[in-house]
């Protein structure tokens, strides 16, 4: 059972807090290690996921390499391809945005922003981020079993993902699910922790329509990723068991070098079913936070309180839910009822809505506002637009008749990177731009920042824009080789080799920006409590980095909203959400 | 995919009446407090441990919803035939419901402050969930014995797959029992202040809540999974079925 926390019983805990009630860690093991603090959690949470996230991007240069330059580099075969491309996908969706924006924005965030001590159940919060890296660790073991890590398609459709000719259908599939499992059990402790964090142990004063919307987009993606992750899980199991045990879930008759394996009748449209009732969901459990935290960016960089902030409250939460009911819309191929494709195309666009009432509302926040072009800023802007882009090609692929020709070629590649690869990795951009200041204390360059921006959107989109026309034209993806069957103009072929340069500077840029972190660390400037003259609590810390327990002997009391910037008659641009009434407007009784 | 669209579906409907609760409509920018005037919305009508561990169940029903989903999708390929539901299972639902029973008694003690009965229905409850796991274990001998282990039909791989993800859940509640006696056994000490007193007895009725609730809680997903193991709920929806195009509703 989960033990009982410090100081969550009352909604809102008594200003004043007993030193007894809190975990105190007795050594520097448990301080900095095995700490039970959400915000050490946060780091090691993000430090292990951008790790991860590089071995993605080298596989990504890897994968360029090949599509770039066929038949040039011997050391990518087909096997190796496929597998490249299949633990690319899978870090860069699963391992690297899952856990890094609630495992780590969540973790740092959500107790600094609703006024918390710390998160309800720390001895979970911990456990939750040793099982993610032994989830990690269990990938990575993957390459380095005989055969190597699977390289069955991000997907991992059965029945090819778990019978010979797929690479990685020993050892690499298996550690691949485990690694799964893993990870998910690890994600439910963290998510029941932020869940109960936000509905219990807000301050004073915190009502939900006074939270950031970066604690509403994390809020609403993690309970839809307690919900949806489970038929993943699922999905797993039943795929160890049809590999382990020979069972027929998923697995129909199949005939092998001339011999019927010992399978039958199982159903690979169900593992479809299983693995996008949890893969269409992820799409906004990464998505949701990042309109959290672009619409916090854009309100802060801009002075201006964020439009329509009701409205994007309500839109998160109908898109949280409409999200669980357009999963099918990644089957459109595998033979269904046309009147099910009718349905699930009907909901796919009626998400366009909710998501483009929030588009709109960050537009008109930035109309006539004070703009200041930072870094963040510069991220938040960039991923508008990247998202628009990338959203309005989901619309193409939305509906039935249009996605059956595109379906499995390079336009839905360009689709989804742009959406959900390029958009969302912005927002951490942006978002850690914008928070290390608080996590160190000092500022990053803005200099190095800038031009880390500049070469990773321009080029991010020298990658992915042409990906589109080369698709238009019939290149499939996931082929390792196009080249033979000539179909394609030379022009695309030039395009690829265009695109795979560009992938590789856009790729230097991301190492201009460790060395900024890592530089920073010592030389950055002293960034004091609120360099950039936030509202939000957790630029109210009485120190900065916040000490263990975030607050000095008092919890904050929260007396308004988060976007009160250039507030008129206020005597500076804007006013904290700690900050009480001005007495001249009547004072209290 | 039904199962888990109608369990989501009820999550929803719950979500959206306490969202509906929560005033959605304010205009926050409006309002602005003046300094002592925020006032303290009084303790929380459920600790932290009871609200996790009501989320920790939405997250296990739709895994179990979602076990469900595939049984149902599965079943409707050509390959699929009946599977001998062995007699045990039955008996075991009587030792789960007892268990759940004890621990309801213990649950009734623990917020009078009687602290034996409620060790006694603990314990109780943990021998009663023991034998639960041990009869479904011999539930499994008995039918790999007769020929049916997990690989010889999807009927009997689903039992096996059900029966084993229920089993573990199972286990870690009695683990979680365990600490549930801890408590009792810290609350029961003779060298306690009255204040500590009071502060072991407020986490015994908490830990003992929590362990009825859950334990409530598997009885029902073992019932629903029984249910559709043995085919009367498919059955039940057949007839149902029947019932609505013989009135022509369908």
């Amino acid at each position: 059972m989960a033990n009982i926390p410090h100081d969550a019983t009352n909604t809102a805990p008594p200003a004043e807090l007993g030193e007894m009630e809190l975990y105190h860690p007795k050594s520097w093991w448990t301080k900095y290690v095995f700490s039970q603090d959400a915000k050490i959690i946060a780091i090691q949470y993000a430090v292990t996921a951008l790790a991860i996230g590089f071995v993605a991007l080298v596989l990504s240069w890897l994968i360029r390499l090949q599509l770039g330059f066929p038949n040039t580099f011997t050391f990518i075969d087909a096997e190796r391809y496929y597998q490249f491309i299949t633990m690319h996908g899978m870090i860069m969706v699963v391992y690297l945005l899952t856990a890094l924006f609630l495992g780590g924005f969540g973790n740092y965030l959500i107790p600094l922003m609703v006024g918390a001590r710390d998160m309800v159940f720390p001895y979970a919060n911990m456990l939750s981020y040793w099982i993610y890296l032994l989830a990690v660790l269990v990938l990575v073991a993957s390459f380095f079993v005989p055969g190597g890590p699977t390289g069955a398609g991000w997907t991992l459709y059965p029945p090819q993902a778990i019978t010979s000719g797929t690479p990685g259908d020993e050892g690499g599939i298996i550690l691949m699910l485990v690694s799964l499992i893993l990870f998910i059990i690890g994600f439910t402790m963290g998510g029941l922790n932020y869940t109960v964090t936000v509905l219990q142990a807000r301050t004073r004063g915190m009502t939900l329509m006074r939270m950031p919307l970066t604690v509403w987009g994390i809020f609403v993606a993690t309970i839809m990723a307690l919900l949806a992750f489970p038929a993943l899980f699922v999905a797993a199991v039943m795929m160890l068991f049809d590999k382990l045990l020979g069972t027929s879930f998923f697995m129909p008759t199949l005939v092998e070098f001339g011999e019927q394996l010992s399978y039958g009748g199982g159903s690979p449209i169900l593992f479809q079913h299983l693995f996008w009732f949890f893969g269409h969901p992820e799409v906004y459990i990464v998505a949701l936070p990042a309109f959290g935290i672009v619409s916090d960016l854009i309100s802060t960089h801009a002075r201006r309180n964020i439009f329509g902030y009701r409205m994007m409250v309500w839109a998160i939460v109908i898109i949280g839910a409409l999200s669980f009911v357009v999963w099918a819309h990644h089957m459109y191929v595998s033979g269904m009822h046309p009147y099910f494709g009718f349905w699930f195309a009907t909901t796919t666009l009626i998400i366009a809505v909710p998501t483009a009432i929030k588009v709109y509302n960050w537009v008109l926040t930035l109309w006539r506002a004070d703009i200041h072009f930072t870094t963040p800023m510069l991220f938040a802007l960039g991923f508008i637009v990247t998202f628009v882009n990338g959203g309005l090609s989901g619309l193409f692929l939305g509906n039935v008749v249009v996605d059956v020709p595109l379906s499995d070629t390079m336009f839905v590649v360009a689709h989804f990177h742009m959406v959900m690869g390029i958009a969302p990795i912005l927002v951490i951009y942006g978002a850690i731009y914008h928070w290390y200041p608080k996590v160190t204390g000092r500022m990053l360059s803005e200099a190095l920042g800038k031009f880390h921006f500049w070469v990773t959107f321009v080029g991010a989109y020298l990658i992915f824009f042409p990906m589109h026309y080369v698709g238009l034209m019939g290149a499939p993806r996931r082929y390792f080789e196009t080249s033979d069957i000539m179909v394609l103009p030379d022009s695309a072929i030039t395009l690829n080799a265009f695109m795979s340069i560009a992938a590789f500077v856009v790729g230097f840029a991301q190492m201009v920006f460790i060395f900024n972190v890592v530089w920073s660390l010592k030389n950055g400037k002293e960034a004091g409590g609120n360099p950039w003259r936030a509202t939000t609590l957790e630029w109210q810390t009485p120190k900065t980095p916040p000490e263990h327990g975030n607050w000095g002997k008092e919890l904050p009391i929260v007396y308004r909203w988060a976007y009160d910037y250039s507030v008129p008659g206020a005597p500076e641009d804007f006013v904290p959400q700690n900050q009480p009434a001005a007495a001249t407007q009547g004072a209290p009784s | 995919m039904s199962a888990i669209l109608i369990f989501l579906t009820v999550l929803a409907l719950g979500a959206g009446w306490w969202l509906s609760r929560q005033g959605l409509t304010v205009k926050p920018w409006l309002q602005v407090d003046h300094a002592g005037t925020v006032a303290d919305p009084g303790p929380s009508r459920h600790s932290p441990a009871q609200l996790g561990l009501g989320l920790f169940l939405a997250v296990v029903g739709s895994l179990f919803a979602l076990l469900i989903s595939a049984y149902i999708i599965r079943a409707e390929a050509g390959d699929w035939r009946g599977f001998p539901l062995p007699w045990i299972v039955w008996a075991n639902t009587l030792t789960l419901l007892a268990a759940s029973l004890a621990l309801e008694w213990a649950r009734s003690a623990a917020q009078r402050g009687a602290l034996a009965v409620a060790r006694t229905g603990v314990i109780a409850g943990s021998g009663a969930a023991l034998l639960f796991v041990t009869g479904q274990l011999v539930a499994w001998a008995s039918l790999t014995e007769s020929g049916y282990d997990i690989s010889s039909g999807p009927a009997g791989s689903f039992f096996y797959l059900m029966t084993a993800a229920h089993g573990l859940h199972v286990v870690g509640g009695i683990f979680a029992l365990g600490r549930t006696l801890g408590h009792i056994r810290r609350a029961d000490q003779d060298n306690l202040g009255w204040q500590e007193r009071k502060e072991q007895a407020g986490l015994v009725r908490i830990s003992v809540d929590l362990a009825a609730t859950y334990w409530l809680f598997m009885l029902f997903v073992w019932v629903v999974l029984l249910l559709v193991l043995s085919g009367w709920a498919g059955a039940f929806l057949a007839l149902c079925g029947q019932i609505l195009s013989g009135s022509g509703l369908t």
